[in-house]
């Protein structure tokens, strides 16, 4: 069966990948959004942070022998400290003035990691093998998925979930917030606001570097890969509201089956559709999608 | 006061530059600014930087030390810059280079696009550049000049080596994947006329952009397409990953991927596991004789990795071009450039080696086959090889080419 004369099969295999790519999407947009929303710092560092993910991940693999799953589990919090470190020495000088010099920083602490690496281990990439029990591929009749890119999807999902459930359902979310909207008030009630403002940097770095490791065995690590998702990583913040967890991650998965469906029909637009979306909500809806029009 | 820029100011300025650009000296010794200046214009931070970038200056350094560091007693010196990737940045930095600097030849030029913008500023300047590390056949076509030389390989070459002998293996239906600007769009062609001629078909191409991370959607395209072979028209980090992406998507082993451009370092990065039995077409590969170990140990000493085609082709040709200028007495472009055609080349990389009016050199290629784990002995030991196409066979036939020069 043919819609408008593309295979139901290739359109469905297409749709399943939009999926997958709008997990990395989601996980990446959420921890943008999150650190928007509180430090109002446009962390333009997010992809470098990602690649750092990568990197730890192979890196601990090869010279400390750990595996796949210690390394998901740790590399976001060495990340995450690494993250702190550089919030607490630089970023932290930066508040109050225009988003700008933030802009700036970010971007050179990229230049700084992507050529630091590229340095290290060259251009072309390392490889890091797919964890033994995710091998294989499953054949879903339309399409064969690989088991791995299956488990990114649950994982990506989870994280989400239970980002959102701390940050909307726990105390420490609401402290979070509160130190959001207003950070005099709730210092005044005994809240240490910049240690919450520094863990909240940590957090979101780490949710990068939770996807890097996500994404080592598919891309080979290397230096330039979260360069380009850091683009459209924005773009999904933007349309979906800046500072909006929710928008986030339904945006982020939303464009992801976009950008799948613009690949059957024109392949060569699927690098442009996401901005376009951006376009069409920035006229309609300046505050995003899920954004609130503060005043 | 105010300076109005009047058409007559603005053509005198444009006289003013012209001028200053034809009035380059060669001194009584006939050498421009008492020393030969080479420019090695590379990636020293994208997606090349693997197979040209830093190992790339250090080649060419290599080479003027081995020459003796100097021609007729004049000081040889090597400059190097980094051209982004973009053809704008190559030509201008071309520009000031020939202009301004003193540069006498340009070497490496990794990236179609800046290649053939390169070509066009050194014909216009008279100043010679070697392109060493891309494959555009524009080169030794629409760009051509006296001044341009394409020394390593070429789009043709990579065609007729691995294309030619995949089709001539049977293997008759192809898709591509092809990275979309000059380089990947030449060498689909190249490889496209090849198969057709030998009677097989194209049955589609999806297009994808430089440094692209994510091939799993061109891998769905590439299986649905049902294709016999995939032909991968990237090279780098972008073949790496569409290899990567054929082999988990369980497109391989039932649809074979051709590489049509890998290099020595794609191999290494990808590892024997992955790698193992691609076809590639190499003019060098260090592990061949006594004459390319004996250099490539040398350069893995200052370096501290192997050599690939273009490191080895980026010593030959400055090599060729300093015995050129040394024969000729003088950097004068001109005399360089018909010495540079008229010397024949014997060295590790090349036997009997020599360049054509357009500007080809002229070389044997090798097909090699990336070796089993099992099968590879030591470090670095990648490859067989599996034959030696004739150079006269590689490249473009002279009376395809589009080059002015030929119907001069």
């Amino acid at each position: 069966m043919d819609i408008f004369g593309v295979p139901i099969q290739a359109m469905m295999g297409q749709l399943m990948l939009g999926i997958v790519n709008g997990s990395f999407y989601a996980v990446l947009s959420l921890g943008l959004a999150i650190i928007f929303g509180v430090l109002k710092i446009v962390n333009f560092a997010h992809g470098a942070f990602f690649m750092l993910g990568a990197f730890v991940a192979f890196l601990s693999g090869r010279y400390l022998g750990l595996d796949y799953w210690a390394a998901l589990f740790l590399a976001p919090l060495i990340v995450a400290c690494i993250g702190m470190a550089f919030e607490y020495l630089f970023l932290r000088r930066l508040y109050g003035l225009d988003p700008i010099y933030g802009l700036l920083l970010t971007f050179s602490l990229v230049l700084v990691l992507e050529g630091g690496f590229r340095v290290a281990f060259g251009s072309s990439g390392q490889p890091y093998p797919t964890p033994e029990a995710l091998r294989g591929t499953i054949n879903l009749g339309f399409m064969i998925l690989p088991i791995y890119r299956a488990f990114v999807v649950v994982a990506a999902v989870t994280m989400c979930l239970a980002t959102w459930y701390m940050i909307e359902r726990t105390r420490l979310g609401s402290s979070l917030r509160a130190a959001t909207e207003r950070p005099d008030l709730t210092q005044a009630f005994g809240i240490n606001v910049p240690l919450l403002v520094t863990l909240t940097y940590g957090g979101g770095v780490g949710l990068a570097a939770f996807a890097g490791v996500l994404a080592a065995p598919i891309f080979h690590v290397n230096p330039s890969m979260g360069s380009n998702l850091v683009i459209i990583i924005f773009a999904v913040v933007v349309i979906g509201g800046l500072g909006s967890i929710v928008g986030a991650i339904v945006t982020g998965l939303a464009l992801g089956i976009v950008e799948g469906f613009t690949r059957v029909f024109y392949s060569e637009f699927s690098s442009t559709v996401v901005f376009l979306v951006m376009v069409a909500v920035l006229l309609l809806r300046p505050a995003g999608l899920f954004g609130r029009t503060e005043g | 006061m105010r300076i109005r820029t009047t058409p007559i100011t603005a053509t005198a300025a444009g006289l003013m530059l012209g001028l200053g650009c034809a009035t380059t000296s060669w001194a009584d010794n006939g050498f421009s600014d008492d020393v030969v200046r080479i420019g090695v214009l590379t990636d020293m931070s994208g997606i090349y930087t693997d197979l040209s970038g830093e190992a790339a200056v250090e080649a060419v350094r290599m080479a003027v030390e081995d020459f003796g560091g100097e021609v007729h007693g004049v000081p040889i010196e090597v400059i190097f810059a980094d051209h982004r990737n973009r053809p704008d940045v190559g030509a201008s930095r071309a520009r000031e280079w020939y202009d301004n600097d003193g540069v006498d030849m340009i070497n490496d030029l990794s990236n179609s696009g800046v290649a053939n913008a390169v070509a066009a500023v050194a014909k216009e300047r008279r100043r010679h550049a070697i392109v060493n590390s891309s494959s555009t056949v524009g080169i030794t076509n629409d760009y051509c000049s006296p001044y341009a030389t394409h020394y390593t390989y070429d789009a043709h070459s990579l065609a007729h080596g691995t294309g030619a002998s995949i089709v001539e293996e049977g293997g008759t239906s192809w898709f591509f994947l092809t990275v979309d600007f000059a380089f990947g769009h030449g060498l689909e062609e190249a490889v496209s006329n090849v198969v057709r001629d030998a009677g097989g078909q194209v049955v589609g191409a999806a297009r994808h952009p430089l440094d692209t991370t994510d091939f799993s959607s061109y891998a769905l395209q590439a299986q649905a397409s049902g294709a016999e072979i995939i032909g991968i028209a990237s090279t780098g980090a972008d073949a790496i990953n569409a290899i990567n992406a054929l082999a988990e998507f369980g497109v391989t082993p039932s649809q074979q991927p051709a590489a049509l451009l890998l290099w020595f370092d794609d191999v290494h990065a990808l590892g024997l596991d992955t790698a193992q039995g691609l076809l590639l077409t190499n003019a060098f590969y260090w592990d061949a004789n006594d004459g390319t170990r004996e250099f490539s140990e040398r350069f893995y000493e200052r370096t501290g990795r192997m050599p690939n085609m273009a490191h080895a082709g980026n010593y030959s040709s400055t090599m060729h071009y300093l015995n050129a200028v040394e024969a000729a007495g003088t950097d004068d472009p001109d005399a360089v450039s018909e010495k540079m055609r008229e010397l024949e080349i014997n060295d590790f990389f090349a036997q009997g080696g020599y360049i054509r009016p357009n500007g080809r050199m002229v070389h044997d290629q090798y097909m090699w086959e990336v070796k089993t784990p099992d099968e590879s002995e030591y470090e670095y030991d990648y490859m067989r090889l599996v034959r030696t196409i004739s150079g006269e066979d590689a490249f473009q036939p002279l009376e395809d080419s589009t080059c002015y020069l030929l119907d001069e």
